[in-house]
This record gives structure tokens, sequence and C-alpha cells, in this order.
């Protein structure tokens, strides 16, 4: 026994913004019977932001990430323009948008091309030493490179409405501090074309990769799940104001046009022992049937359409590729809706950034005090739908804060996407866990993008441990990678 | 008429009238003290003890805003000791209370940090303290953080000595002191308070600011204090 319990270091998982383990049990015939994704890290932002002011919101809640800094920024504006009771400008919302519309564009081409290229490109089964963006870099230079200045071009939308790329003082409840100049704006505009030629050859190249065939395709994380997403009035992708909308797998509308307001009314959460990460559920199908995705994935398939031109037109062929009838339900999709929703991103952009109505600057803030004692407001952040929720007294102080981020609620699919790849490929606890396989199962988790820094406004570079444990719990194994 | 003093500040002779401050004697010539709690126009209390300087003859450190200039005397303002001092009284000001630039008020426009920038400080060698210190954001429009207040007490000196309210003062003593609007009442109700927003203007940190402003738009308004101290003091309408 003492054999099997011995410690098996292999490497770090790397590619994923956070800590996290996974544990792999057996039964007693020793098959798989379940797989769990461990995120052990708390950071507590939410006793943080309680005995502070809702002004303050936008600037703490962005500290709890460094790749979506944007997202808790305007969610948190958002939820304090509900407690100041004040409209905000147009001028405001639009710049707000443009500035959402640049973290999509940053942190999905990071997803795309610095974390997951090297999987797609290169293949789930090569050498871990050189499974990684720097092969990228020198086999397909070009790729590398326009991927890295697409991710910059998102920064640079952000820097340029903002003053910097990450953590700026720019949006607060009421509005936004300055306006956009015209020159920034230009700059902005002139940076389009580029991106657009560099989404067009990520798209070909992720509708090549879909065409060959991938061995442990259908095993990646291809689950049924409800779907939860933000659109429009008419129905289309929205990602700042809307209403949310839930699918189930066939693509049937189970709830519609929901007030973000009222996520505690039908998102319920369980808490485990083994994680910080909440269980959170659509709450009247209860945690089973009510597990539900986010992100890109769920909000192509919650659309009617996205409502530009390009990103229709794709929209279109990516149902036709993933999913003819029903929904998509492959989590490896979510790299494919990812691009799209850049291309939406950058039509979007345009389309504010030539209203004349972004460019003005008498009217950036409304200017109010506390005025209701509660304030929740959902945005679409990169990784899918963020809620944030405050309540604060007549003075402006926030004595409670809940916070549902977008990686949590994708937690009971990316545990379940982990048993499948496990219960696939694994024959027993007998059997090592070749690299392979170990990144097989990274990579599951890793077409979500989650962000366990965000999930558990936690923070750090993601050390991933596998234990294999038999039906008592008892640990057999554990691998895990050299630091 | 007042006589004048001859003294050496860091081996450059210069000269001030009698009753001159060797601070001001010093800036008069272009050498830098650097001060927390002094402000132009505010009486100097000599509390935050950071323009400390060395004099000759004497073991003491003496602070310079609240020592006068003396014939033939030698000071010394950046000597090794004085700028280990220094740093030190910065370091402890950090770890007295919950001092988070990221998120304060005040970031970039903070003196504080301003002169921890200066001082080399990268790190703070004691244990934070952490008290557990609330606001009281009261008051209408205006805030009191006692997390970053460093007890400076230019709030208090300009509301006395300006606005004429009173309504800051300090209660408690040693570690425990803190500032207090009328009798320790909450802001909203210290009915001595104008409202007249005089103490967010001279707040070195971000301790006192108005709801709802952004780092961006807390700046130097101390500026205009010593032409409404002018003003006040001098009447220079009257012949």
């Amino acid at each position: 026994m003492t054999e099997s319990r011995r410690e098996i270091v292999i490497d770090p998982v790397t590619r994923v913004e956070g800590h996290a383990r996974i544990s792999i049990m057996f039964n007693e015939h020793g098959r798989v019977e379940d797989a769990r994704l461990h995120v052990a890290e708390f950071r507590g932002f939410e006793a943080i932001c309680t005995g502070r002011l809702i002004w303050e919101m936008p600037r703490i809640t962005s500290r709890i990430c460094g790749v979506c800094p944007v997202s808790h920024a305007v969610t948190s504006a958002k939820a304090g323009d509900e407690i100041l009771a004040v409209t905000i400008p147009r001028t405001a919302e639009q710049l707000r948008r443009i500035l959402v519309l640049g973290q999509w564009i940053q942190s999905h081409a990071m997803s795309f091309f610095h974390l997951s290229s090297p999987d797609l490109l290169l293949g789930f089964d090569q050498p871990a030493e050189s499974r990684d963006f720097f092969t990228v870099m020198r086999d397909n230079e070009e790729f590398a490179r326009r991927g890295i200045r697409l991710r910059k071009y998102g920064q640079e939308v952000i820097s340029r409405l903002a003053g910097k790329r990450i953590h700026a003082d720019f949006v607060i409840p009421g509005g936004v501090r300055s306006a956009l100049s015209e020159q920034n704006r230009d700059i902005l505009l002139d940076g389009l074309p580029e991106a657009h030629s560099t989404i067009r050859m990520a798209l070909d190249f992720m509708k090549a990769w879909l065409e060959s065939p991938h061995d442990s395709f259908d095993i990646m994380g291809s689950f049924p799940s409800l779907s939860i997403g933000m659109i429009n009035e008419h129905e289309e992708l929205e990602y700042y104001d809307g209403t949310l909308r839930i699918t189930d797998a066939a693509g049937n509308i189970v709830a519609d046009r929901i007030d973000p307001r009222t996520y505690r009314d039908f998102i319920a959460e369980e808490n485990e022992s083994w994680s910080y990460m909440r269980f959170p559920y659509y709450q009247p199908l209860g945690p089973t049937r009510g597990m539900y995705r986010v992100g890109p994935l769920a909000r192509l398939n919650v659309c009617a359409r996205t409502g530009t031109p390009r990103a229709d037109a794709e929209l279109t062929e990516y149902r036709q590729r993933t999913a003819p009838q029903g929904t998509a339900q492959n989590s490896l999709y979510y790299h494919y809706a990812r691009l799209i929703e850049i291309l939406f991103a950058l039509e979007r952009i345009e389309q504010l950034l030539t209203d004349p109505e972004t460019l003005r600057s008498d009217t950036l803030r409304s200017r109010a005090f506390s005025n209701r004692p509660q304030g929740v407001a959902a945005t679409e952040a990169p990784r899918g739908t963020l809620f944030h929720n405050f309540s604060a007294g007549s003075d402006g102080v926030v004595n409670r804060t809940d916070l549902l981020i977008a990686t949590a609620q994708n937690n009971l699919a990316m545990n379940r996407g982990i048993r499948q790849i496990a219960t696939h490929l694994l024959d027993g606890p007998g059997q090592e866990l070749p690299e392979s396989l170990l990144n097989m199962i990274e990579a599951g988790i890793r077409s979500y993008d989650p962000c366990f820094s965000c999930a558990t406004h936690a923070l750090g570079r993601m050390p991933l441990r596998v234990d294999y444990r038999d039906q008592n719990g008892a640990l057999l194994r554990s691998f895990a990678r050299k630091t | 008429m007042h006589e004048i003093k001859t003294l050496s500040i860091d081996n450059v002779m210069v000269s001030a009238a009698e009753g001159t401050t060797v601070l001001d004697a010093a800036r008069e010539h272009g050498i830098d003290i650097p001060t927390l709690c002094h402000l132009d126009g505010l009486e100097d209390v000599g509390a935050c003890r950071l323009c400390l300087v060395e004099a000759e003859g004497q073991n003491k450190l003496l602070p310079a805003c609240v020592t006068r200039v003396e014939e033939g005397m030698s000071v010394k303002t950046h000597s090794p000791r004085l700028l280990k001092y220094r740093r030190m009284i910065l370091e402890l000001l950090f770890s007295e209370r919950n001092h988070v630039c990221s998120v304060c008020g005040a970031d970039g426009h903070c003196e504080l940090q301003t002169l921890a920038r200066r001082a080399g400080m990268d790190h703070v060698r004691f244990d934070y303290l952490h008290p557990a210190l609330t606001l009281d954001a009261t008051h209408e429009r205006f805030v009191l953080d006692h997390n970053r207040c460093i007890l400076c007490t230019r709030c208090i000196r300009i509301c006395d000595d300006v606005e004429g309210a009173h309504t800051l003062d300090t209660a408690g003593r040693a570690c425990d002191t803190s500032l207090v609007t009328d009798m320790a009442d909450t802001w909203s109700d210290a009915r001595s308070c104008t409202s007249c927003g005089k103490c967010l203007l001279v707040c070195p940190t971000g301790a006192l600011f108005e709801k709802g402003s952004l780092p961006s738009e807390h700046h130097g308004k101390e500026e205009y204090l010593k032409y409404i101290v002018n003003a006040q003091r001098k009447m220079p309408w009257k012949r």
C-alpha cells in the first residue's frame, strides 16, 4: 500500500489563471466514479468590500483580477448606478460598452492564442517541454505575432479610453471619468482592419482544425447542459445591459427575459468542503439537471443572432458545424465561439466609435448620493455572466456584498468534463497518468478559460495536481507537475 | 525690525530674520526638507517628525518646522542618520493603519506616498497593526476614513484657525488617538461643522475626501490656503 500512496510529481499546469487540483475517485471495481476540481484558495473580497463606500467598489473589485479588471469595475459601477438611482449619460454608457468590448478582445485573444493555441496547433500529446506558446512562436511565427497584436489591440482600446491597460480608474457609479478624444478614436479606428484580418485567419484555422479528425474530441467535455447568457431586446448578443435567457441542450427556451437583478431567485449555490469555489445551479431544476454553462459557448447558444453582419454570418456557419440540431454542447467549441465574439466586438466597437455621441465631453457623469438600499447588476464578462450585488446604507457605506463570478458558474460543468475525460481514458487506479492524459484533463478545463483567481477571488499560478482516491476518499496516488 | 541671524544649513551660509524657522530658512534657500504636518499658512505643531534636522553641538534631533534660527547655528538636513530615521518614520506611519494605495482615493496624489517613494521605501520592516477602523460617511458630502489618517492635524488646525469652527479635534491617546468631530459625534451630528470643505483641501493622504471623487480629482487645492490666510490676517485691502 505504501508503494501505491507515493506521490509522483510531474510538472506544473500552466495556461489557466489561478490554482487548482483534481481528484479522481475510483470505485471498488477500479472504475472512475467521480472527479473533482478543487480550488483551494480563498481571498475574501466580499468581506473586503463591506465597510467601504459604494463609489470605491469599481476600484476595489477590479483588483480581484488582472485579466478582466474591466468587467469587475463596470459591473460594480452599474450596481453603484442602482444605489445612486441614476440613469447615466448616454456617452458614458457608450464608453463603458467600448471598454467591455476591448476587454473581450484582449481576454479572448489571450485565451485563444497564448493559452490554448499550443493544444490546438501542436496537439494534446505534444511533449510538455515544447507544448507552449514559445513553440507556437517558433513554428508559426506569423500566427503568434498576429495573435499577440490582436490582444494588444484590445488592450489599446482599454488604455485609449481609460488611460491605462490594467486597473484604470475610469468607471465610477454615475458614469465615467473622462471623454474619448477624437485623436484616440481615430487611432482605434485605424487598428480595426488588421484586427479583422487576424480574426479571419484565426477563424479559418479553427474551422480547418475542426474538419481534421481528433480522437478524443467527443469525450473532452461533451454533454448536455443549460446555457445562460444575456440578450438585448432584439434577441441579439448583449454584453452590457440586457435580460437573461436560459436554453437547454436542444435549444428550447427554459426561461426568458429574466431581469439579471433577480439572479438570486433562480440561481442557487451548493458549497462543498473540498473546494473554495461554490457550485451554482439553476435552482428550479435542482443541482443535477440545473447544471449550466456561461461564457462564449452559452452566449452563442442563447441569442437568436449576434446583431452585427459579419459575426452573424459566422454564427450561421458555427451553428451548422457545431450543432445542426439543438445547441453546441462540446466544451471545445468555446474556442470557436470566442473567435466569433471577437469578431462581434470589433464590429460593435466600430459602430460605437463612429457614433458622434461617443465623443461628447459635456455629459459624462450623473452625480448623486446613496438613494437606494441595494444595487444589483450583471454584465457579460469574457468568461460569462458576472453579477455584483451590494447593499449600502444612506451614507453610501456597503454593508453586504455578493459576487457571482462566471468561472464559478461553470464549476459543475468543468467537474463533469473532468469526469468524462477521466472515465474514458483511465482504466483503474493502477494506471499511470501519462503527460498527454494530464494535459487532456487540463485542456478540458482550459476550454472554459477558467479564472480561479476570480472564482474564489483568489490569485496565483496554477500548479495542477491530480489525486487518485478510493471510494472512501483515501488517497491512492497523486500526480503533480514540478514547479 | 527683526534682527538678522546668520547660520549654516548643509554647509551653505544663509541668513534669516529672527523668529524664522529652520524649515522656512532652508526652503527659502532652495534646500528641501520633507514635511507632512507642516502647511504654509497654518500654525506648526511638529507632529510628524519628518523634518527632523541635526544641529551641531546637540545630540537631540530638532523638528525644523518649530525650531527658530539662531546665530552661528550649523544644521544638517540630509545626514545618513536623518535619512534612516525619516524612512523609519514613514514605515511606522504605513504600518500603524491600513494604507492600501492601490484602492485609495488619493493614489498618485498622496503626500505620504510621494515621500515614501522619494525616501526609497520599497517595503515596511515592521509588522502591520491592521487596526479594525471604520470610516465616517454620515456627512452628506464628505468622508473621514480613519484607516488613512496619519494624525498630522492639518485639518484640525485649518478648521480652528481659518474657518473658526473647531469641529475637528483628536480624542484618545497614543495608538488609540483618533480624529473626532464635535464631541465624538458622527459627522452628520456635528453641529459646528459649516461644511466648508477646507479640511479636505489640506489632507495629505486619502483620509478626508469627497464622496464619489476619483484619485485624479483629488489634488493640490491647498495652494489657495495661503491666499485665504493672507487675506484674513493681513487684510491687504485695508490701508
